[in-house]
């Protein structure tokens, strides 16, 4: 990056420290922070939309909707989401290469044989031949798909939740009006439910936040895959020659998650607050002789 | 090989008991299921440890975060905010790696030698960073309970001449639990959840002895189909998390048995991940 770093082995104390912190692959580091909020600008609106998706669904009138929806809206009850995670991508990748085996080859043998499973290089995804971008970009979309199922999952939970906590009353006086359902869910439940959604949806931005470094699982060059590999000690073959610093990586990706929750969590401290204020519990006795709760 | 044999030889193999060398070709139905569920164990053990420690500790620290002493509170709430603001996954790599860098031939203290190595072991390791973690976000749940504890009950605990450790043992105490015990429901399902985490975090498997979704990831890697070992672990799951609910819900129960009808379904919200 500087012009002095052209011999590291001559550099001393902040000089080197510079050159260390500006390598290449350090670079890759600081942009593999990029990757992480890419995939929670990605997922987020995603996990949203699957997650209205799996309520609407669960309140559905068609049976096998109904049934659909009540699946998915529970399927993060039972089971861990680092299951799926596992799971999901492994899954699709194996089912996408099996419909394009079906599609794309003309022989009669089964994909699976034995331990192995088996589609013709055509079939490949992505294919043999492709750019090392590509098999990056198919990984992080696999993991997009896989976090937008798992989390929308979440918010499908969230959103039925407050679907149900919408006053009945409401529902009926709208329908007394001589709504038909779309309109009542339009007009009514959807606007309303927001409120009682709001504290759901925004716990579940720190649980997003909290569970992206679960990419490294997924086989993404993610700050956690960079912070193991640069971390790790390097001998005298390497320019930057150092001890295991793997601990000092990682606190500070601890500091950069202890920076995005605290953001989020002043924004639902004064939330609380607010909600408790003239409330007749010790929560609204601490505010009320102004001691900090 | 029957199926009855094959659970003699690997249904404590997570624990080092039966055979040692894992299954390597043909790997039947019966092998996977038999090693998932034998790798439960360290997931129970994992969740039923940290749970009753982590419960202590959080009961302590929420008492701490609600006092009106700043060198109690301020060690509490920076305590809470760096194990609940960051992954718990990150925390496992910290912890292991740092517990790497203790001397491996032991600390000498006033002469006596304290053997270390068997901290950066999974099942002493991840434990203490489990117990911390659940004790943080259990101690949130609990200041939050604190917090809701009628003003009422405890003004009629004074003017009964209730103070300190008896009106906080009889009165805010047993309120503060049967207020928080639906989240709390929740805080064990994700810590039970999370204990998953430990061997795909820093923390080896020691002579392949490891959890059920381990096994599972095994037995994935090796038949590329991760359409019998994932489902068969997420069935132990289920199955195990519905018995968790059962307990807590009897708890529940109990705890609310002076309010009739107030006992309501513990209502599953994902308030808490790692």
């Amino acid at each position: 990056m500087f012009a002095y770093c052209t011999d590291p082995s001559l550099l001393q104390g902040l000089a080197w420290l510079s050159c260390y912190l500006t390598s290449g692959t350090h670079l890759l580091f600081y942009a593999s922070f990029g990757t992480v909020l890419l995939l929670l600008a990605i997922t987020a609106p995603i996990a949203l939309l699957f997650g209205f998706g799996g309520a609407m669904a669960s309140r559905s009138r068609i049976a096998p909707l109904r049934w659909f929806g009540g699946l998915y809206t529970s399927m993060v009850r039972g089971v861990p989401d680092i299951i799926f995670f596992l799971f999901v991508p492994i899954a699709l990748d194996q089912a996408f290469e099996w419909v394009r085996h079906q599609a794309l080859c003309d022989t009669d043998a089964p994909v699976r044989q034995g331990n192995d499973f088996v589609v013709c290089a055509a079939a490949k995804l992505p294919l043999s031949n492709a750019a090392p971008w590509v098999h990056d970009v198919y990984g992080i979309f696999l993991a997009v798909i896989a976090f937008s199922i798992v989390f929308g999952a979440f918010a499908a939970n969230v959103l039925s939740g407050a679907m149900q906590a919408v006053p009945r009353a409401q529902l009926e006086t709208a329908e007394a009006y001589g709504m038909s359902t779309r309109q009542v869910n339009r007009r009514v439940l959807i606007p309303q439910m927001w409120t009682y959604a709001l504290p759901g949806l925004s716990n579940l931005w720190m649980i997003l936040i909290k569970a992206t470094p679960l990419l490294f699982l997924l086989g993404v060059e993610d700050i956690v895959y960079w912070a193991r590999e640069l971390g790790g000690s390097k001998t005298s073959a390497f320019s930057y020659p150092h001890p295991d610093w793997r601990l000092y990586y990682f606190l500070g990706i601890l500091v950069f998650y202890l920076g995005m929750t605290w953001i989020s969590g002043r924004i639902l401290d004064r939330v609380t607050a607010r909600l408790s204020r003239g409330q007749a519990t010790m929560g609204g006795e601490a505010l009320r002789k102004g001691t900090p709760a | 090989m029957s199926c009855v044999q094959t659970i003699m030889d690997y249904g404590l193999r997570s624990i080092g008991l039966g055979e040692r060398l894992l299954p390597r070709a043909d790997y039947n139905l019966c092998q996977q299921a038999t090693l998932i569920g034998s790798g439960l164990i360290w997931n129970l053990y994992f969740a039923v440890l940290a749970l009753s420690v982590g419960f202590v500790i959080a009961t302590a620290l929420a008492v701490a975060k609600a006092s009106a002493n700043p060198w109690l509170r301020k060690p509490a709430d920076a305590f809470i905010f760096v194990f609940r603001g960051s992954p718990l996954f990150i925390q496992f790599f910290i912890a292991y790696e740092s517990l790497v860098l203790l001397p491996r031939a032991g600390i000498d203290i006033f002469g006596m030698t304290v053997q270390t190595s068997w901290l950066t072991r999974a099942w002493a390791g991840a434990l203490v960073v489990l117990i911390l973690n659940t004790a943080a976000y259990s101690a949130q749940i609990f200041h939050g309970a604190l917090m809701s504890v009628p003003k009422g009950e405890v003004e009629a605990a004074d003017a009964y001449g209730l103070t300190g450790w008896k009106r906080f043992r009889r009165v805010v105490w047993p309120t503060m639990l049967r207020l928080a015990w639906p989240s709390y429901t929740n805080e064990a399902i994700f810590l039970f959840h999370a204990t998953t985490l430990v061997y795909f975090s820093g923390f080896p498997a020691f002579q392949q002895k490891g959890d059920a979704l381990y096994y599972a990831s095994y037995f994935a890697d090796r038949t590329f189909n991760p359409f019998v070992a994932y489902p068969i672990a997420a069935a132990y799951f289920i199955a195990a998390t519905l018995a968790l609910i059962w307990v807590f819900g009897r708890v529940n129960r109990r705890l609310n048995r002076h309010l009739p009808g107030a006992t309501s379904r513990v209502r599953y919200r994902p308030q808490l991940m790692r």
